[in-house]
């Protein structure tokens, strides 16, 4: 069931290999052909678009009020290209390199050297759909640098770069729209897969104006819904981004993959009370120009511009040398754990440490740090009050981006034919970690460039398939399925809100399957899941009817998040080795860096759903590394 | 510290609404808003009460989606600031502050504070993009475009949406909104060739949607969240004014 399809032939000619055999559908048969999309934003928009303009129709799915608020609008730092336009040493390669090397050597080299090899054209893209990028005097495109690696290969419109690529989106959709190729449902959330003789053929969503449930048929089904970091309550997710279209489709049959890989993002702002809601995000292109810094004694309350520079731990310059600052995502976030648990936190709850801009601003002027970083700046201090050009900024570690998603194949199928899963919803690239400026790429290369070959290779085999309606029995089946769960919520007779149990499994999982993980957590856990679902069934309380509803919307969001927690768990608890985001106590050297064990896990922990009382069923994909030779990843 | 709401409560588009009366005690200086919503909507649950409906999403003020009227205001007191990025530091023990939804024909009210904007959806289906399909692109650095160009179009690429323009407008005009998409493309050369004929067929929409004429009031740009500057609305109107002439 886990057959990668990797395609014959040396690492570089895989995908022009692909692209060479793909079956294709005769331009006069892709109108006969439907495709559902759920999610707008830049996997699911930019799929739908594509999709739309090679002439297939294309119903496309998002739970906001309209497509251009996805979440992929709140990426800040930047989207990766190997253009080289900086002239120093980036090559296709070379981003594969990192990437891979990023992802702790979990990850497939083909899929990783495709999203190189696609990248640059994705940049073209953009800049012809009218996306302001930074650009230089001379007008030509301007780049930086980012977390993780050692060349200039980041494009960024100032700290907006996902919301200009996904107005670029999303005006190619409405675009398609506008022709008729795409039916847009907004306010709409798929609620279950419908699945026909094995394939996907359809979904039931739920109008979420209504409450009225409608079955929408089609001959393949898209998944570009997102990442579920928000099963941690506290994260640097939109309120609404949740599991559900993925878990739905996973109790369907569809695998799940990496699910305990998590990506807590080092540079959120740190919590500062109970009713808070989200971590809001500081780019980590402010990693650049900030350096970061603890008090050198535990507990020292000083204001930090009166303590004495020997009495401050540059703890990443020091034990990082090499990248210091811009060491990537899971080791920065850890180190500053490490920090934070050893009593050096600062602020308030002392949970967060210091982003100091003073010596950029000394060396560089006030004025171009305003230039570069002036809307984080502003944020800043509108959320804290702070005005982090006197002061450094209190930052934190938060849960932000998932590695892990359902399972695909090298098309961006998963083991339900039919059924693609695409951008941060998909396991696919990024392997134990993300690097940062990767994800923009990920959705938009899936989007754009991978799924108009794959889909179609899949629908030429569908066009003389025998075409059902809507008033198949599988179809009554899922129905019937979802209204029954609405049912159940609506005449729940607790005491307790949705937030309550969503606050619970959060605290819960960035206690025991956060940062780092160990088998006695993960035990522990997996029994204080078992009691929470319990209480869930039988002290929700839902108040309000099934029209327009937002209690009920995130009731069964958070459904699926406790059964997802749990598989985490199980995931973390199976997976004895630490890699990437993934950092198990047990495993580690004594200076506290983590010991990965290529000979008994070098694989995709891949997860079948076998039923509410069963455990799952874990299928390895072996990783086979052809090209590169597993290293250990040493950022010293 | 205490306060005194009152939110309006509106069952769906049709019914008729009305300002409700709450008190809520407990809010700290650093809650967000939204925070503070959600912390009465729990008080509500726990008295078995229908939530107050509110559009939220990013809670970080890039989305869009939120944006209520605080004491007439769009997105409250604070300039550049959404709904979900205003804390509660804005405000002192005992105040009482009125909140509504953003008010306009083009945006009918759902339930409560959540209103429906698929007016802007349509008008920016009407033509607020470039024709550029996928495949079609020449390498990005064979077009050029200066520095300042390509910042003035981001100046007004940066709508969020949010509609606060219209919702603050006398008029309710959507020109702000309109204009600033004309302005990001038009600025740009790979827009200028679609340029004409996109703003005939934006403004046409706009029009339809039943939005009001633009009187250069200028509340719009005082109110925007992005700091949109009202010169894309005079943009708009020469871009526009061009197109008439030379419409073929």
């Amino acid at each position: 069931m886990t057959d990668s399809k990797i395609p014959e032939g040396p690492l570089a000619e895989k995908w022009n290999n692909y692209k060479a055999k793909a079956k294709l559908v005769n331009p006069a048969n892709r109108k006969k052909l439907n495709i559902i999309v759920v999610g707008t934003g830049l996997a699911g928009a930019s799929c739908a678009a594509s999709l739309a303009e090679q002439g297939y129709n294309i119903q496309s799915f998002c739970f906001q009020d309209s497509a251009r608020r996805a979440h992929s609008v709140a990426a800040q730092g930047g989207v990766n290209a190997a253009k080289n336009y900086k002239n120093d040493g980036d090559s296709t390669y070379r981003m594969f390199y990192d990437t891979i090397k990023g992802g702790d050597f979990r990850s497939r080299e083909a899929n990783v050297y495709r999203l190189a090899e696609c990248s640059a054209a994705l940049i073209d893209h953009a800049v012809a759909q009218g996306v302001p990028f930074a650009r230089e005097y001379a007008g030509y495109l301007n780049n930086r640098s980012f977390g993780g690696v050692q060349v200039s290969r980041t494009f960024y419109a100032r700290g907006q770069t996902g919301q200009q690529l996904l107005l670029g989106a999303y005006q190619g959709l409405l675009r398609q729209v506008s022709l008729g190729k795409v039916t847009m449902h907004t306010r709409h959330e798929m609620l279950e897969l419908v699945v026909i003789d094995g394939k996907a053929k359809g979904i039931i969503a739920r109008n979420l104006e209504t409450g009225e449930l409608e079955r929408h048929i089609a001959d393949a089904v898209v998944l570009a819904s997102g990442g579920y970091g928000k099963v941690y309550y506290l994260s640097t997710l939109a309120m609404g981004c949740n599991s559900s279209a993925i878990w739905r489709a996973h109790k369907k049959g569809a695998y799940m993959a990496g699910v305990s890989w998590i990506q807590f993002h080092p540079t959120s702002l740190p919590q500062h009370g109970e009713n808070q809601s989200k971590l809001t995000l500081m780019s980590e292109s402010l990693r650049n120009d900030g350096r970061i810094w603890v008090p050198k004694a535990a507990a020292d309350d000083r204001n930090p511009n009166t303590i004495p520079e020997e009495e401050r731990d540059y703890y990443l310059e020091r034990k990082y040398p090499s990248f210091g600052n811009l060491a990537p995502r899971d080791i920065s976030s850890r180190a500053a754990k490490e920090q934070i648990d050893a009593g050096h936190g600062v602020g308030p709850m002392k949970n967060a440490i210091y982003l100091d801009f003073s010596d950029a601003i000394k060396t560089q002027g006030k004025d171009n740090i305003e230039a570069k970083y002036s809307n984080l700046f502003a944020m800043y201090e509108k959320i804290t009050g702070i005005n982090a050009y006197k002061e450094p900024m209190l930052i934190s570690p938060s849960a932000h981006f998932t590695m892990g998603g359902l399972w695909v194949d090298y098309e961006l199928m998963t083991t339900i034919p039919g059924l693609f899963a695409l951008g941060e919803a998909n396991f696919a690239d990024h392997g134990a970690n993300r690097l940062g400026a990767n994800s923009l790429l990920q959705a938009c290369v899936d989007g754009y460039f991978i799924a108009p070959y794959t889909i179609p290779n899949y629908l030429a085999g569908e066009l003389n398939a025998p075409k059902n309606t809507i008033a198949h029995p599988a179809f009554d089946e899922a129905e019937k399925a979802v209204r029954a769960q609405l049912d159940k919520f609506l005449n729940s007779k607790g005491t307790l809100s949705t937030d309550h149990f969503h606050k619970k499994i959060g605290r819960l999982l960035y206690e025991k399957c956060g940062l780092s993980r160990s088998k006695e957590k993960l035990e522990e856990a997996l029994d204080e899941i078992k009691l929470l679902k319990t209480s869930f069934e039988k002290d929700l309380l839902i108040t309000g009817d099934d029209t327009l509803n937002s209690e009920l919307e995130k009731a069964g969001r958070i459904a699926d998040y406790i059964e997802l927690a749990a598989l985490m768990c199980h995931d973390a608890l199976q997976r004895e080795e630490s890699c990437g985001a993934h950092f198990r106590e047990e495993y580690q050297t004594p200076d506290g860096e983590a010991v990965r064990n290529d000979a008994d896990f070098c694989y995709v922990s891949a997860w079948e759903w076998k039923g509410a009382a069963q455990k799952p069923e874990l299928h390895k994909e072996p990783l086979v590394f052809e090209s590169v030779e597993l290293a250990v990843r040493s950022y010293k | 510290m205490k306060l005194y709401l009152k939110i309006w409560r509106q069952l769906n588009t049709s019914s008729k609404g009305e300002m409700v009366n709450y008190e809520i005690d407990g809010v700290s200086e650093h809650m967000s808003f939204l925070e503070m919503l959600d912390l009465l909507n729990e008080s509500l649950i726990q008295k078995k009460e229908r939530v107050i409906e509110f559009d939220h999403d990013c809670r970080e003020g890039i989305c869009g989606q939120c944006g209520v009227m605080i004491d007439g205001r769009a997105h409250g007191p604070l300039k550049n600031t959404t709904t979900c990025q205003l804390h509660m530091r804005s405000f002192k023990d005992g105040d009482t502050i009125y909140i509504e939804p953003f008010r306009a024909k083009a945006f009918p009210i759902l339930r409560d504070l959540k209103i429906d904007r698929s007016a802007f959806d349509s008008i920016i289906e009407s033509g607020g993009f470039i024709g550029a399909s996928t495949g079609q692109a020449p390498e990005a650095n064979s077009i050029p475009i200066s520095y300042e160009t390509a910042e003035a179009s981001f100046d007004a690429a940066a709508c969020i949406g949010c509609g606060a323009c219209v919702a603050t407008c006398k008029n309710a005009s959507a020109a702000l909104f309109v204009g600033a998409k004309i302005t990001h493309l038009a600025l740009l050369p790979q827009g200028k060739i679609e340029a004409s004929k996109r703003v005939l067929t934006m403004v046409q929409q706009m029009d339809a949607e039943g939005f009001g004429n633009c009187s250069d009031t200028r509340a719009c740009e005082i109110e925007c969240p992005q700091g949109i500057s009202i010169l894309s609305i005079a943009k708009m109107n020469a871009e526009y004014t061009k197109a008439l002439i030379f419409r073929k």
